[in-house]
C-alpha cells in the first residue's frame, strides 16, 4: 500500500516536473521569433487564425497572436500600436483616415425560405416587417394564406448584428419563432418547414441549394442573392471584413497581408462561408 | 502483493479522483461566475425585463421556468409509460415477447441525443407545424425528452421488480392475491426505492440534455403561455451562445450553468431523503 503511494507521487512528480521544462524549453525557442499581434473582431478571428497557422507554416520563426475583442477594440490597439494589425468587420468610416484597410474577404447574408414557397422577393421594409411582428401571413407578400414561421440566430452571432444593422432594428424589437445557432441548423430549419423564412451566410445557403436541398434565396430589393453579388459589392446585406493597419503596412505585416488576400488562402476563406475578394 | 492491499489504496485514489473532479468543476464554475455574482445583485437575474445580454438585460427566469416544465412534462409522460412496460415484460408478456421488447427498450437507451434531436427537427416538428405552427415548441421538446428518459425508467423499474424476492411473490400467491392486487400489494412497495432511483436519474437526464432540446424546442427566450410555444432551456442557452459571448455576457452563462448544477443536487438531496425514508 505504501509503496504504491510512494510509486504514485514519485511518478506524478516526475511528470509535473518534465511536464515545466517542456513548457518551459518552448517558451525560449519561441522569444527569440518575430512576433506579430492581431486583434479585433470576433468574426475575422477565425478565419485569420486559420490563414495565420498557414503562414507560420510557410515562415517558420514567425508566430502570430491573433486576439479577439471586436472591431471597435480592433481599431484602438492598432491606433496605439498595441497590435500591428486590428480585424474590422465593415468598411473604415471617415473619421478614420489615418488608417488603411484591406479587405481580406466579404462575409453576406441571404434571406432563404423553403423551395416551395411562391414569394419572388422581399425588400428592406417587407423583412423588418416579418421580423418585428407587423406581417404574419405569407399572404401579404405574395405566398399562401399561411402564418410566417420566423428564424433568427441567437445572440452574439456575427450574422445577427449585420442583420440587424440591415433591418436597423435592436433584438429585442425581434419577435422570432425559431432560434437556431449556426447556419446548417438555420437551413435545417428552413428545409423541414415550408412556412419558415431565415438568413443565413450565403456561401453556406448557395452550397445546399447547388446539393438540392428544398430552399430557395429570396432576392433583396430586386438583386438576386449570390455569392457572385457580394463579391461585386452590389448585394445589400454584405460587409467586407478587413485588416487594417496604422498608415501604409511594412515588413511582416506587409507580407501578411498580401498573403491574407492571395489565392493561396482562398480555400480557407471558403471554409469559414465568407467569399474570397480579389487582390488586383 | 496480496490483492486485499492495494485494492483499498487503488479505490481510494480512485474516489479521490470523482471527488476532485467534481470540486474543480464547482470551483471553475463559480471562478467563471464570480464578475456576475459580485457585480450584479443576484436578483437582477431574476427580475431584468428580459434576456438580452448585448442590451444588458441577463433575465434567466424563463429558461429556467422553460427547463423545469421540460423535464416535468416528459417525466409525467415517461414515469407511466415506464412503469407499464417494466410491469409488462416482468408480469404479462410471454417471455420470448419480453426479452425482445426489453432489449429495444436497451437499444433505445443507446441511441444519441442528436439522434433524437434529428428526428425530432425532421419528422416531429413538421408533423406538429401542421396542427400548431410553429412546430418547435415545448410541447417538441417533452416529447423528444420523453423517448430519451422512458428507458431509464424502465429498465431501473425492470431491475427493480426483478430484484424483489420470489419468497414475496409466492406468499402472496398463497394468500390468494390476484396478480393486480399483487403487484399493486407485494411488488411495487418492494421496488418502490428502486424505482425512484430510476425516475431521478431519468430527471437529471432530462434537466440536463442539450442537443436535442436546442433542436426542437425552437429556442425563445419566454414563458410558455401554451406548450405549443417555443421555449429555451438553460443547458441549450449554454450550447447556443458560449460560443460568441465575451465579459458579462459570458459570466452569466456560468451562472446558468452553476443553476443548472443546482437543480441536480436537489435532485440528488430528495433521491437521498428518498431513500433514508425508506430504510427507516
Amino acid at each position: 500500500m505504501q509503496k504504491f503511494l510512494k510509486f504514485l507521487i514519485v511518478y506524478s512528480l516526475y511528470f509535473v516536473v518534465t511536464m515545466g521544462c517542456a513548457t518551459q524549453l518552448g517558451a525560449q525557442t519561441k522569444s527569440v521569433t518575430q512576433r506579430l499581434v492581431v486583434t479585433g473582431s470576433s468574426t475575422v478571428a477565425p478565419l485569420v487564425n486559420e490563414i495565420a497557422r498557414r503562414f507560420e507554416l510557410a515562415h517558420p520563426g514567425v508566430r502570430i497572436d491573433v486576439q479577439t475583442g471586436g472591431s471597435a477594440r480592433g481599431i484602438i490597439d492598432v491606433r496605439h500600436s498595441i497590435a500591428a494589425m486590428g480585424m474590422v468587420s465593415r468598411a473604415l468610416k471617415p473619421d478614420e483616415a489615418d488608417l488603411r484597410a484591406f479587405a481580406i474577404a466579404q462575409d453576406g447574408i441571404g434571406i432563404i425560405v423553403h423551395a416551395g414557397n411562391p414569394v419572388a422577393g422581399l425588400s428592406r421594409q417587407q423583412i423588418a416587417d416579418i421580423y418585428i411582428g407587423k406581417t404574419t401571413r405569407w399572404n401579404a407578400l405574395g405566398g399562401t394564406d399561411t402564418r410566417i414561421t420566423v428564424v433568427h440566430k441567437a445572440e452574439g452571432r456575427s450574422t445577427l448584428e449585420l442583420f440587424l444593422d440591415y433591418i436597423q432594428r435592436k433584438n429585442s424589437e425581434i419577435k422570432p419563432h425559431v432560434i437556431i445557432g449556426d447556419n446548417a441548423q438555420g437551413i435545417k430549419a428552413v428545409t423541414g418547414n415550408p412556412y419558415t423564412i431565415g438568413y443565413v451566410s450565403i456561401g453556406a445557403a448557395e452550397f445546399e441549394v447547388r446539393r438540392g436541398s428544398s430552399l430557395r434565396l429570396l432576392p433583396l430589393d430586386g438583386i438576386a442573392a449570390s455569392v457572385e453579388a457580394v463579391r461585386q459589392g452590389v448585394f445589400p446585406l454584405s460587409r467586407p471584413l478587413n485588416l487594417v493597419t496604422l498608415g501604409e503596412p511594412h515588413g511582416l505585416a506587409r507580407q501578411f497581408i498580401e498573403f491574407a488576400r492571395s489565392p493561396q488562402v482562398y480555400d480557407l476563406v471558403e471554409a469559414q462561408y465568407f467569399v474570397p475578394v480579389n487582390a488586383d | 502483493m496480496p490483492i486485499d492491499q492495494w485494492l483499498p489504496g487503488m479505490l481510494r485514489a480512485g474516489a479521490l479522483i470523482a471527488l476532485l473532479v467534481m470540486s474543480f468543476i464547482l470551483i471553475f464554475l463559480i471562478g467563471e461566475s464570480w464578475p456576475v455574482l459580485s457585480k450584479l445583485s443576484i436578483a437582477q437575474l431574476g427580475t431584468d425585463s428580459s434576456w438580452h445580454p448585448l442590451e444588458g438585460a441577463y433575465n434567466l427566469m424563463p429558461m429556467l421556468t422553460a427547463t423545469v416544465l421540460a423535464s416535468t412534462g416528459a417525466l409525467l409522460l415517461a414515469i407511466p409509460l415506464g412503469l407499464a412496460s417494466a410491469l409488462f415484460t416482468v408480469f404479462y408478456a410471454p417471455s420470448c415477447l419480453a426479452i425482445s421488447y426489453k432489449r429495444l427498450i436497451e437499444l433505445l437507451a443507446g441511441i444519441p441525443s442528436v439522434v433524437f434531436g434529428f428526428w425530432g427537427l425532421t419528422v416531429l416538428v413538421p408533423l406538429l407545424n401542421q396542427w400548431q405552427p410553429p412546430g418547435a415548441s415545448l410541447l417538441a421538446g417533452i416529447l423528444v425528452l420523453t423517448l430519451m428518459i422512458l428507458p431509464t425508467v424502465t429498465v431501473m423499474a425492470h431491475a427493480a421488480l426483478a430484484a424483489v424476492p420470489v419468497e414475496l411473490v409466492r406468499s402472496a400467491a398463497a394468500l390468494g392475491l390476484s396478480r393486480f392486487g399483487t403487484i399493486q400489494g407485494v411488488m411495487l412497495p418492494a421496488a418502490k426505492a428502486g424505482i425512484t432511483a430510476g425516475i431521478i436519474l431519468a430527471g437529471a437526464r432530462a434537466l440536463g440534455e442539450t442537443m436535442a432540446v436546442l433542436m426542437v424546442a425552437g429556442n425563445v427566450v419566454q414563458y410558455p403561455e401554451t406548450v405549443f410555444d417555443p421555449v429555451r432551456t438553460l443547458a441549450a442557452n449554454i450550447a447556443l451562445e458560449t460560443a460568441y459571448a465575451m465579459g458579462d455576457h459570458r459570466a452569466v452563462l456560468f451562472v446558468s450553468g452553476l443553476l443548472l448544477m443546482g437543480l441536480i443536487m436537489v435532485l440528488a438531496a430528495m433521491a437521498e431523503a428518498l431513500g433514508k425514508r425508506q430504510h427507516v
